[in-house]
């Protein structure tokens, strides 16, 4: 039977105090590397633990810590990413508003491990709430003196900030929320030189996502062969699943990594709502290739996800039913990377703007049949041809769309109307 | 008309400042104090900003145009945020929209006569387990109906 790690006691009220953190066994791995491990035995431990980062690329956090140079002679800075947007992905939320205290663990004991004395933890602007939250676990361990001068009396300083930012999907990609912290436009960075060497202020720097962070603290108390126990091999560890669209139940769910997306369906999300046919699933944010309900029998981890042409993404699992139409979902999806494109790139820049165009022409049933082939040749032109992998979740649906669902395509055209009459 | 950051909020400016190496960092912060403070970004507010942190005041429009959240443009006294991207669109979104603009008589981006409600469709809110989601100022309103945001809507005050 899997226990909870991330989301234990999440629904118990009073789960943001550090009080209650603490008697739960809360802090004891930061004292624990504080007294008892050098950086670079933390930096062993979580690589050897295996944790992919969870934010939707699936790099090993150990991995990147590692990339940290030993001399710069530069500050180190930590930023733990909480712009939560990608659409379907709503987790991180979840931990920050019920389990802050393990967030601010998780980043205290990276910071430590980079050999940082600054983090900051940039959260999206709309969760006005959760920052508050955040802010009042960070004056927490203040007090009780996790964070400040000296911590514990071990000799190591570290100070913590909440980031706000101000509406910009694009702000989760890494070096997109590196200018934004910087105050500017959340412009992408030409890669190299990565983060680690040159990120904020031109100084070595991490980014991690919260669920990523948040799973350190374990890693550090239990050891990483207890980790690497929990799900499969390559991909181990807890996971938070997002279940959103057409299902009885929607919500987040913590379960190892691994887990049977059918399962994940029908057991956890109650099945399809209305007593509907199941039509399509995005399993991991809507950046990522769509599957038919035929494809579902997968194991939901990086691998197993990538062999059969998808990606786990942020386990942002969409669910559409027999109803829905494919040609306005994607109508949907792309509108909303045209909006989120920076603008830097031309192919994403004006490639989703005439995207969108020429799925509003189709859905409306003004498009011929050499528009969809010309959407297709489009998104061809758009995948990975930009700084940053904006371009390619804005084209991977698109291309899986087509491949799966062609002849709803076709149909509109025939047609001249959605044959579903859909206004999504 | 002068624009002027009042004690309170002088102190928060301070201490937001102090958190960054670099002034030009706490620009995004400093912007949404200004917001709060003054209710919406006009050009006088960039022109203050300016002066007291010493960046261009076109830089400082080009950081603000950039994000979403930051109003160049007066806004109602109660902006309504409506979650407009698929998990909510699969749960109905399209539905309230409708139902809004034609309640209010206003259209995506637009403030009633009165000045009392402004409505824009917004990309996800990243609340999509309890779609559809709208924001109305700073705080979220989930598992929306048309029915259930109308009491929200006629109980404001």
């Amino acid at each position: 039977m899997f226990e909870k790690i991330l989301t234990k006691g999440i629904d118990i009220p009073k789960s943001r105090d550090i009080e209650y953190y603490r008697k739960q066994g809360g802090y004891k791995s930061f004292e624990k590397v504080l007294k008892s491990m050098e950086p670079d035995a933390v930096i062993a431990e979580v690589r050897n633990a295996n944790l992919r980062g969870r934010g939707g690329a699936g790099f090993p956090a150990g991995v990147k810590w590692g990339f940290i140079p030993k001399n710069s002679g530069k500050p180190h800075y930590l930023l733990c990413n909480a712009d939560e947007s990608e659409p379907g992905t709503f987790k991180d939320r979840l931990l920050m508003t019920g389990n802050p205290h393990l967030v601010l663990e998780g980043n205290m004991i990276a910071a430590y491990a980079i050999r940082s004395n600054v983090a900051y933890i940039y959260i999206r602007g709309e969760f006005v709430e959760e920052a508050r939250i955040l802010e009042e676990a960070i004056s927490q361990a203040y007090e009780k003196g996790y964070l400040g001068k000296n911590i514990l009396g071990s000799g190591y300083n570290l100070d913590m900030y909440v980031h706000r930012g101000a509406g910009a999907y694009i702000c989760g990609e890494e070096t997109g929320l590196i200018e934004s912290l910087e105050g500017k436009r959340g412009w992408p960075r030409i890669k190299p030189p990565f983060p680690a060497v040159a990120g904020v202020w031109q100084s070595p720097t991490i980014v991690n996502n919260v669920e990523t962070l948040a799973c350190v603290p374990s890693i550090i108390e239990k050891g990483s062969e207890w980790f690497k126990a929990i799900g499969p091999e390559k991909s181990p560890g807890p996971k938070l699943y997002c279940l959103s669209g057409h299902l009885e139940k929607t919500g987040v769910h913590e379960l190892p990594m691994g887990l049977n997306l059918k399962e994940l369906i029908y057991e956890y999300g109650g099945g399809i709502r209305n007593g509907k046919k199941l039509k399509a699933v995005i399993p991991g944010g809507s950046s990522v290739p769509v599957l038919t309900a035929e494809e579902i029998d997968v194991a939901m981890d990086f691998d197993s996800l990538a062999q059969v042409g998808t990606m786990l993404g942020s386990a942002g699992v969409i669910v559409m039913d027999e109803d829905t139409c494919m040609v306005d979902a994607l109508l949907n999806m792309t509108h909303f990377y045209r909006h989120e494109s920076c603008g830097q790139c031309t192919p994403c820049r004006e490639g989703t703007n005439w995207a969108e165009r020429l799925l509003r022409k189709i859905e409306h049933g003004q498009a011929t049949m050499k528009d969809i082939d010309l959407l297709e040749e489009l998104a061809g032109h758009i995948n990975f041809r930009t700084i940053c992998p904006l371009g390619d979740a804005a084209a991977m649906p698109i291309a899986s769309f087509l491949q799966k669902f062609r002849p709803e395509f076709e149909e509109h055209v025939k047609q001249g109307k959605c044959p579903l009459n859909s206004n999504l | 008309m002068s624009v002027k950051f009042s004690e309170a909020a002088l102190k928060e400016y301070k201490m937001i400042t102090g958190r960054y190496p670099q002034m030009r960092a706490a620009l995004i912060p400093v912007l949404h104090l200004a917001q709060k403070e003054f209710g919406w970004i006009s050009r006088d507010v960039v022109r203050y900003l300016s002066e007291l942190m010493q960046i261009p005041a076109t830089e400082i429009l080009d950081t603000a145009s950039f994000y979403t959240m930051f109003k160049l443009k007066p806004s109602g006294k109660y902006h309504i945020q409506l979650c407009s991207t698929i998990s909510c669109a699969l749960r109905g979104s399209r539905q309230i929209y409708e139902h809004l603009a034609k309640k209010y008589n206003i259209e995506d981006g637009g403030v009633t006569e009165d000045g009392r409600f402004s409505l824009l469709k917004v990309e996800c809110l990243g609340s999509c387990g309890t779609a559809p989601v709208v924001q109305i100022n700073d705080d979220y309103y989930e598992d929306m109906s048309v029915e259930k945001l109308d009491k929200i809507l006629d109980e404001l005050k």
